[in-house]
């Protein structure tokens, strides 16, 4: 496969590996977030960690769309299907996000609520065609890279005169996140959690650019390098951020060069834009309210806004109290330094949401990385 | 005999019996209730198809006698699959070589099936006798006779087209012991072929994952491939199909029975490129992804040579790989080194595996 | 890579022999043999194969550079 195949290339990987062990410098510590839960994938999938010099550390973000959406939001989705009778479609891996009253998308459909997984947003305006007398709800979540495909499906469904279809939209922001990572009390008092630099999102960059990224570099003089999401590409990022910390720099570089610019892509950003508008404040799990860090449907699209469609009121509702996931999204703890992890807590009974999708911190390193921290006892 | 009178024009001759309209007919809920449309189904769907002498009997169970002194296997499956056609089988197909390939991990030789059929009000006639014959063709290829049988009809809505479940009794050899609970560290891990053939085809045909590809489905009964493995070496250790849930869950599965650790090398297992590039385009992982025509098997080490020859020499097992070996580990993690070059766990699969959005 | 526009700014891609109908209303730029970033459905951006080899060379210098050091050693 051309493009993917070359940037997974083992032997180049050993080399890399063997730079930063050459470059890294052995009396400090670097620890860097990969903002993106496409990297926190790569990372593990690949076993990159094991390539990397010990006392490289990488840290979870928050940027694993279902981990951050919080209880609340889940909950409109489960009433609209449960009380409303709207035929709701989404993403799968939102499907299994823990809501209130022990339910999720998948238990409230086991209740014979009309839940359906769809591939894409197009795949939801189908769904609306195919049953006019029914309300079809799309519950829209993600980053900056979903958000373009709903505001096309929003767009589509106005020139259609769709009259069934409408959006929750939970669509939320990259750059207000990473801001509000560094603005956190750990991370401002260093010492607490030192975030030495970013691995920056790739699929998101594409769209809205490396320029979003300049104000955190110059402001928090943290270096940033977009990278893509094949593991050489984190590798060779990682190598990157450490030469940066190693020359005292704080840039944006892009590594991912191949599919980023400064700019994004301006159409996918005028489609945005045309259909919403900024949430003076948006709560995400694990990091609460953030301020303008969240995407809304502009009033002139109004009747595809199933906030309103449906008179829908917000109700937080907080997470379980034995559960660190607001903490490790944050980047101030570990899975491992979560009581209920990997016992009360597991990819088939997720507690919280980083243990739901293969990209949350938990999950990951349920499935990918635990026997690091084990000692394993080899005889063969 | 009951002639025809053609002089009269048009009078039916006594005793005859409509036949089912296959082409346009659908199952109605007069199919399920036991009287003569019942009868009819059966006689000219079921039996036709699966003829032989058991069957020809009509009783409700089919007697059969059993060689002196063996242990006998018996192995059931429910099959349930969307949609019931995709490439490269069916669920008839699939019903029989999944509960063929389920004796036959017992180290067993399949003898007999029994197949008990849920029908939805409205499933097409036609449909029926397309997964019946293939049903019995796959039952023909593998010898072993479908002898008893079932069905039922539900209201529509109630079930998906159609569910089979078919049960399989066998004779396991003398000095075979075959068990999940076998698996001894120092052993290796022996896989018949590539991965994720299966699942990946019926998915390609799923609404809204659509894609094009000449990928097939894996679907085949195992059991003389077994046969020839047991022959190679009677002292196999562990034999399992990855089906749902794919490599990976097998694998934990049988860590877990075990109470052993695996290291596994990603480099050498088979994978088609098409398969990888399916999975790449979804997101998901091959490890995962469903097989209906392969096994593992755990072997001691000094016999892997020669099983491993015996499975290359086998028409399903020419793709056939040394993908691992056993090691002790309390906490039984399948670990793998990846191509990469890293290491990571293998678990089990959470859920069903889902494209990812980010 | 893209190897066939349809109508209502769709197209097929190519991966590896699999193919797939995808959306390019947000690249509409998009031509038959350009390799396109696809994203629930939609190609959202495009590869540029210069800055692709750019890419790898850098990796293949590191790796000249490593071994040379290695060697050295």
């Amino acid at each position: 496969m051309k493009y993917i195949d070359e940037f997974r290339d083992g032997d180049v990987a050993r080399k890399i590996g063997e730079r930063l062990r050459t470059e890294a410098d052995p009396a400090r510590q670097y620890s860097f977030m990969e903002f993106c839960g496409g990297h926190t994938h790569a990372i593990s999938r690949y076993g990159v960690r094991e390539l990397l010099p010990p006392n490289v550390r990488m840290i979870h973000g928050p940027g694993c769309p279902v981990c951050v959406l919080p209880i609340g939001r889940v909950d409109m989705a489960i009433k609209l299907a449960l009380e409303r009778g709207a035929i709701v479609c989404t993403y799968g891996d939102t499907m299994r996000v823990p809501a209130s009253d022990n339910l999720s998308l998948t238990r409230a459909k086991a209740r014979g609520g009309d839940i359906r997984m769809v591939y894409s947003a197009t795949d939801a305006l189908t769904v609306a065609r195919d049953n006019p007398g029914r309300e079809v709800v799309f519950f829209a979540i993600g980053f900056e890279t979903t958000t373009p495909p709903t505001a096309l499906a929003i767009l589509r469904a106005q020139r259609e005169g769709l009259a069934n279809f409408s959006v929750l939209c939970c669509h939320v922001l990259t750059p207000s996140a990473i801001t509000h990572i560094l603005e956190s009390p750990e991370v401002r008092r260093y010492g607490t959690v030192p975030i030495d630099g970013f691995v920056g999102p790739a699929h998101v960059s594409i769209v809205i650019g490396s320029g979003p990224y300049e104000h955190f570099a110059e402001e928090y003089r943290k270096p940033v390098v977009i990278a893509g999401f094949e593991p050489l590409d984190v590798m060779q990022a990682i190598l990157m951020l450490v030469r940066q910390v190693n020359e005292g720099r704080a840039h944006v570089e892009n590594e991912f060069s191949r599919a980023v610019d400064r700019d994004g892509n301006l159409g996918a950003q005028q489609k945005v834009s045309e259909v919403f508008e900024l949430r003076p404040t948006f709560e995400w799990r694990g990091l609460g309210e953030v301020p303008y860090s969240a995407l809304k449907i502009r009033p002139a699209f109004a009747q595809f806004d199933a906030e309103r469609r449906f008179g829908l009121g917000y109700t937080p509702v907080a997470d379980n109290k034995a559960c660190e996931c607001g903490a490790i999204l944050r980047g101030v703890k570990q899975p491992t330094d979560c009581k209920i992890f990997g016992t009360v807590c597991t990819p088939e009974n997720p507690v919280g949401s980083c243990m739901v999708s293969s990209e949350g911190a938990c999950a990951a390193h349920y499935a990918y990385g635990r026997f690091k921290d084990i000692p394993v006892k080899v005889s063969a | 005999m009951n002639a025809r009178d053609d002089s009269k024009g048009g009078t039916v001759r006594a005793g005859y019996v409509r036949p089912l309209d296959i082409r346009h007919g659908r199952i109605d809920m007069g199919h399920g209730a036991g009287g003569r449309a019942a009868a009819q189904l059966i006689e000219e769907i079921f039996l036709v198809a699966f003829d032989n002498p058991w069957l020809r009997q009509g009783n409700d169970g089919a007697a059969f006698a059993i060689p002196a002194g063996q242990r006998m296997v018996m192995a059931t499956d429910a099959h349930v699959i969307s949609p019931l056609f995709f490439p490269g089988g069916d669920i008839g197909a699939l019903s029989v070589h999944g509960t063929v390939n389920d004796v036959a991990m017992m180290g067993a030789t399949p003898l007999y099936l029994a197949a008990s059929f849920i029908l939805e009000e409205g499933f097409p006639l036609a449909d029926l006798k397309r997964i019946v014959q293939s049903m019995a063709a796959a039952a023909r290829e593998a010898g072993v006779p479908v002898i008893t049988g079932d069905t039922k009809v539900v209201e529509q809505g109630k079930g998906d087209g159609v569910f089979i479940s078919t049960t399989g009794v066998g004779v396991v050899p003398h000095g075979i012991d075959v068990s999940g609970a076998n698996a001894r560290p120092g052993d290796v891990i022996l896989l018949s072929g590539t991965v994720g053939d299966h699942g990946v085809a019926v998915l390609s045909q799923r609404e809204s994952l659509e894609f094009e590809t000449t990928i097939t489905s894996d679907t085949a009964a195992l059991h003389t491939l077994v046969a020839a493995m047991l022959a190679a070496s009677p002292a196999i250790r562990v034999l399992r199909d990855p089906t749902r849930g794919g490599l990976a869950t097998t694998l934990n599965e049988i860590a877990g029975q075990s109470g052993v650790g695996m290291l596994l090398d990603e480099a050498a297992i088979p994978v088609k490129p098409e398969v990888d590039a399916a999975c790449e385009l979804l997101g998901l992982d091959p490890l995962y992804v469903a097989n209906e025509g392969k096994l593992v098997a755990i072997v001691p080490a000094e016999q892997a040579d020669a099983v491993l020859a015996a499975m290359r020499a086998h028409p399903r097992g020419v793709d056939a790989a040394r993908i691992g070996v056993v090691q002790e580990d309390a906490h039984h993690f399948v670990q793998m080194n990846t191509r990469f070059g890293g290491r990571r766990v293998v678990d089990w699969l959470s859920g069903e595996q889902l494209p990812r959005i980010c | 890579m893209l190897v066939e526009l349809r109508a209502d700014e769709r197209a097929v891609v190519n991966l590896g022999g699999i193919r797939k109908d995808v959306s390019i209303e947000l690249v509409p730029e998009a031509q038959v043999g350009d390799y396109v970033i696809v994203h629930v459905g939609h190609a959202i951006g495009m590869i540029d194969p210069e800055e692709a080899e750019r890419t790898l060379a850098l990796f293949g210098e590191m790796a000249e550079a490593a071994a040379a050091a290695g060697a050295a050693a």
